[in-house]
């Protein structure tokens, strides 16, 4: 199943070159582009693990480019992606994320039923993966 | 993720739209490099072989473009350059310039100048200079890498040193993102040459080695006009005199560095000019007064005493 979070993810995977078009467009919004990763792909894993430093004074989006592939060659097999922070007063928020990178096979997630008392069922999801320990997941 | 590139150059579909007969005039009309050009002649100062190098580097360019719209060239060419000569020769100056240039011609995308040294460079420690040099090569995409000093990177007499962890990476980079940043190296000539053999992958990598001459005496005093007539200054007939002499002796004294020496002196002539005036005035000045670099303000210069402690004073203001 083909994780569908952050912009763009109905689309296509991204090429470089249209990763580098969407940096661009946020380095000349004047906010601070950075990579990052996760094998846990809960969509409430808001906290990926970052790779490097946000990027805050690259004028060219070659380097965002650069860094995902730095990124690809450690963490090929994992989630990646990349995210925009906007710091200006009242946002002070992620203003684009998009995911640049996927693992060859997406298990997908499976319905968790707890029943409580009464008839009551709690429902929640759970990521195949993260059945098995951080680092051994996909492969 | 990297294997459908539909937006690739090579595709088949584009073939139909490529011109079949290119007007380099009209390229080069368009593109700008003309006024770039223009501009290097009016502000630049003497540098023939230079600026030679620098049209060539420009047709070169051009006649690439052009064929890469013809669909005849697909490898983007090496534009790492190697910029050679005495401090104060304009390396810096002709650096900005050439971002300048590339960023017309499409070559760099944003045709800003990074310039740094080795302490930009190297780490303090282990680990440390490969992050460190990363983040310059990071900032200078799409731009000009420009390393005052290349050779300092390489220090042969500590073999722990970390510059050479700096200049892996820098080669590995200017190799494999040759589309993202140009590199510029720049130094002394003798010394360049000896960082270049005993490291023979930046040589091959390299493609313009440019070479900076130093300026002639009618150079220097042509630039110390233009550098007067910029601030709105200049000398009066017997100053001029003053500044060829001035010149010569200078050029015979160590820590002698062209133009930079120019500039300094010139400084330290304005502020004599300044001192005088303050001495001298009775009554109110006019802007004639206020402008002029007199005989006596270069005269009092300890480049005519032979220059004794002009070296440390010289190397104080270097620093």
């Amino acid at each position: 199943m083909r994780l569908r979070q952050g912009q763009f993810s109905f689309l296509p995977d991204l090429t470089d070159d249209d990763i580098r078009a969407q940096a661009q467009y946020a380095i000349d919004q004047g906010w601070a582009v950075s990579v990052e990763y996760t094998d846990d792909p809960h969509p409430r894993n808001t906290y990926w693990e970052m790779w490097g430093h946000p990027m805050f004074d690259n004028p060219d989006a070659a380097a965002v480019v650069f860094e995902v592939n730095e990124c690809r060659k450690e963490h090929g097999g994992k989630y990646i992606r990349v995210i925009a922070f906007d710091s200006t007063a009242g946002w002070e928020s992620i203003r684009m994320s998009f995911i640049v990178n996927r693992p060859a096979d997406e298990p997908g997630f499976r319905v968790v039923r707890q029943e409580g008392e009464g008839r009551i069922v709690r429902y929640t999801i759970e990521s195949y993966a993260v059945r098995e320990p951080e680092g051994r997941r996909y492969a | 993720m990297t294997d459908a590139t539909p937006h690739s150059d090579t595709a088949p579909g584009q073939d139909q739209d490529r011109p079949t007969t290119v007007d380099l005039a009209a390229a080069f009309e368009e593109s700008g490099v003309r006024e770039v050009l223009a501009e290097l002649d009016d502000t630049l100062i003497g540098l023939a072989p230079v600026k030679a190098r620098i049209r060539e580097t420009a047709a070169l360019l051009l006649v690439d473009q052009a064929r890469r719209r013809m669909g005849l060239a697909t490898e983007t060419p090496t534009l790492h350059m190697s910029f050679t000569g005495n401090p104060g020769t304009g390396k810096t100056t002709v650096a900005l310039r050439m971002a300048d240039l590339l960023h017309r011609l499409g070559y760099v995308r944003k045709g800003h100048l990074v310039t740094v040294t080795r302490d930009d460079l190297v780490g303090q420690y282990i680990g440390h200079t490969a992050p460190k040099t990363k983040e310059v090569l990071k900032k200078a995409m799409g731009g000009v890498l420009f390393i005052d000093e290349a050779y300092y990177l390489y220090r042969p007499e500590n073999e722990r040193d970390y510059g050479q962890e700096a200049i892996e990476i820098l080669l590995q980079v200017m190799e494999n993102n040759r589309d993202d940043l140009v590199v510029i190296l720049a130094g002394y000539a003798d010394r360049m040459d000896r960082f270049f053999e005993s490291n023979p992958g930046f040589r091959s990598r390299i493609a313009h080695h440019i070479e900076f001459p130093d300026y002639d005496d009618a150079e220097l005093l042509h630039i110390s006009e233009t550098m007067l007539g910029a601030q709105n200054y200049h000398f009066d007939a017997g100053a001029r005199s003053a500044m060829a002499d001035y010149i010569s002796r200078r050029r015979a004294q160590p820590h002698f560095a062209n133009a930079r020496s120019i500039r300094n002196a010139l400084d330290r002539a304005r502020l004599r000019q300044a001192n005088r005036l303050f001495k001298e005035a009775t009554g109110p000045l006019d802007a004639e007064a206020l402008s002029t670099i007199t005989e006596a303000d270069l005269r009092a210069s300890r480049v005519f005493r032979g220059g004794l402690d002009v070296d440390k004073r010289l190397h104080q203001a270097a620093e």
